[in-house]
């Protein structure tokens, strides 16, 4: 039986039973805006950038599954400037000074906003006052970065078992909390070498005593689109899945199918 | 250039450009003098009105107004409506024009703690008063960007914006076409 077939962009892209639209296009070197989203974690689907028309029909690309002979739009103007009005939304939300941010070069919010051509956040800032947690040895939490895209609730509670974040709040309200007796990240279980600490695409989860450390012209974004490396990303991983024995395949396995 | 040439070139209107530093750093029209020689052919075809590197006073009708910094105090406000009631076009230059930049900061806490701070409180203070004279311009109690008060027509990101980025936008607009920013051009930081 030949494999099943969606379309995306007019390009014919092979899939497999359970794999959502995202899945299938990054397997397929294909770039789908996203900022929630990554592999080996479950679908978020709160920042919307993924947003694809479907069949005329706009979708999440990471939460809707696959299915034969799904004709998709992804890179086309009209959802482009959706998808830079949502990064303004983003911009507007959260106190994103990226010249003082010891992220910037280095973040994804940024990336998307310059692989968007966005050039302005278009609508009144909100300059939220959320509290800054520096109570841990080794790690700060600087809320008004925070772009609540949950990948550190997921990667704590999915990767590293010990579901050191939530979201709580309401509406413009919500922020990212610790849950720890004392709601401080330093009465948490977590650790440097968590992936909760590293995932965060913004500002908002920082090592302390490491910023500013790669010079200008040399960070990550510096050298490359955030499509590059969003999608290097997947085939570094691909190489490491391929290198590993069985064992570690297995492991690697279980890590990154969702 | 022939002698003739010269003096037709002499007879084109030259484009008026006004460029004003509201709450910045000065970075930004450092880095529009950062265009280097560049400068010398941007004059055949540009005269400034009001600017810090002039004497002008006051902003007259102008073709554009560069506007660095965001809006911390009143005579922001004035400065920012003078150049928007002179200028065809307007662009917010750089990110405390466009997001509130790092001035923007002291949003986080209220004016009293900041002028307390200053003032009164900060080591090294003496005679702690708050200055309270009529000629000095009140502060806002949060800062702004600049699109918040008037219409913006362009944005310049960048803390500052390259020089590459001041040539490429005023030479879009010296030859009338839409403003473009290449992707290289294109940073906040």
């Amino acid at each position: 039986m030949s494999a099943k077939m969606i379309t995306i962009d007019g390009t014919e892209v092979p899939f497999e039973a359970g794999q959502t639209i995202m899945d299938a296009a990054l397997a397929a070197d294909i770039y789908i805006p996203h900022l929630c989203h990554k592999p080996g974690l479950s679908p978020h689907g709160s920042c919307k950038l993924c947003t694809v028309d479907v069949d005329g029909r706009a979708v999440s690309a990471c939460t809707l599954p696959a299915a034969e002979g799904q004709k998709i739009e992804n890179n086309t103007p009209a959802l482009n400037e959706v998808r830079k009005t949502i990064t303004q939304m983003l911009f507007v939300e959260g106190n994103h000074l990226c010249p003082s941010c010891e992220k910037s070069g280095d973040c994804t919010l940024q990336a998307v906003g310059y692989h968007l051509g966005m050039l302005d956040g278009h609508f009144p800032q909100f300059y939220p006052r959320r509290a800054v947690d520096a109570s841990h040895p080794t790690l700060m939490l600087d809320r008004d970065r925070c772009i609540m895209c949950e990948l550190c609730v997921r990667a704590s509670r999915e990767i590293d078992g010990k579901d050191v974040f939530a979201i709580s709040g309401r509406g413009t309200g919500r922020q990212l909390i610790v849950n720890s007796a004392t709601g401080k990240l330093a009465d948490s279980d977590i650790e440097t070498d968590d992936l909760a600490a590293h995932i965060c695409p913004v500002g908002a989860i920082l090592i302390k005593d490491h910023g500013y450390e790669v010079p200008i012209g040399r960070r990550t974004f510096d050298l490359h689109s955030v499509a590059e490396t969003d999608l290097e990303e997947i085939i570094l991983k691909k190489t490491v899945h391929h290198d590993q024995d069985d064992e570690s395949v297995e492991k690697e396995g279980g890590m990154y199918s969702a | 250039m022939s002698p003739s040439k010269k003096r037709e070139a002499c007879t084109v209107p030259k484009v008026r450009v006004a460029t004003t530093s509201l709450a910045g750093c000065f970075g930004c029209h450092m880095s529009f003098l950062d265009m280097d020689e560049r400068i010398v052919g941007l004059l055949e075809h540009v005269e400034f009105s009001r600017s810090p590197i002039n004497d002008i006073k006051h902003c007259e009708p102008c073709d554009i107004g560069l506007i660095e910094g965001a809006l911390c105090n009143a005579d922001n406000v004035h400065v920012l409506k003078e150049f928007r009631e002179n200028c065809k076009i307007l662009i917010a230059v750089g990110a405390c024009a466009i997001n509130g930049g790092v001035p923007a900061m002291r949003n986080n806490f209220t004016l009293a703690e900041c002028l307390e701070e200053a003032f009164l409180d900060e080591i090294g203070v003496d005679n702690p008063q708050i200055p309270n004279d009529v000629e000095i311009p009140l502060l806002l109690s949060k800062v702004h960007p600049i699109h918040e008060v008037v219409k913006v027509d362009y944005y310049l990101p960048g803390c500052p914006p390259p020089a590459d980025a001041f040539v490429k936008i005023l030479t879009d607009l010296l030859e009338g076409k839409e403003p473009s920013l290449p992707k290289d051009m294109l940073h906040y930081d």
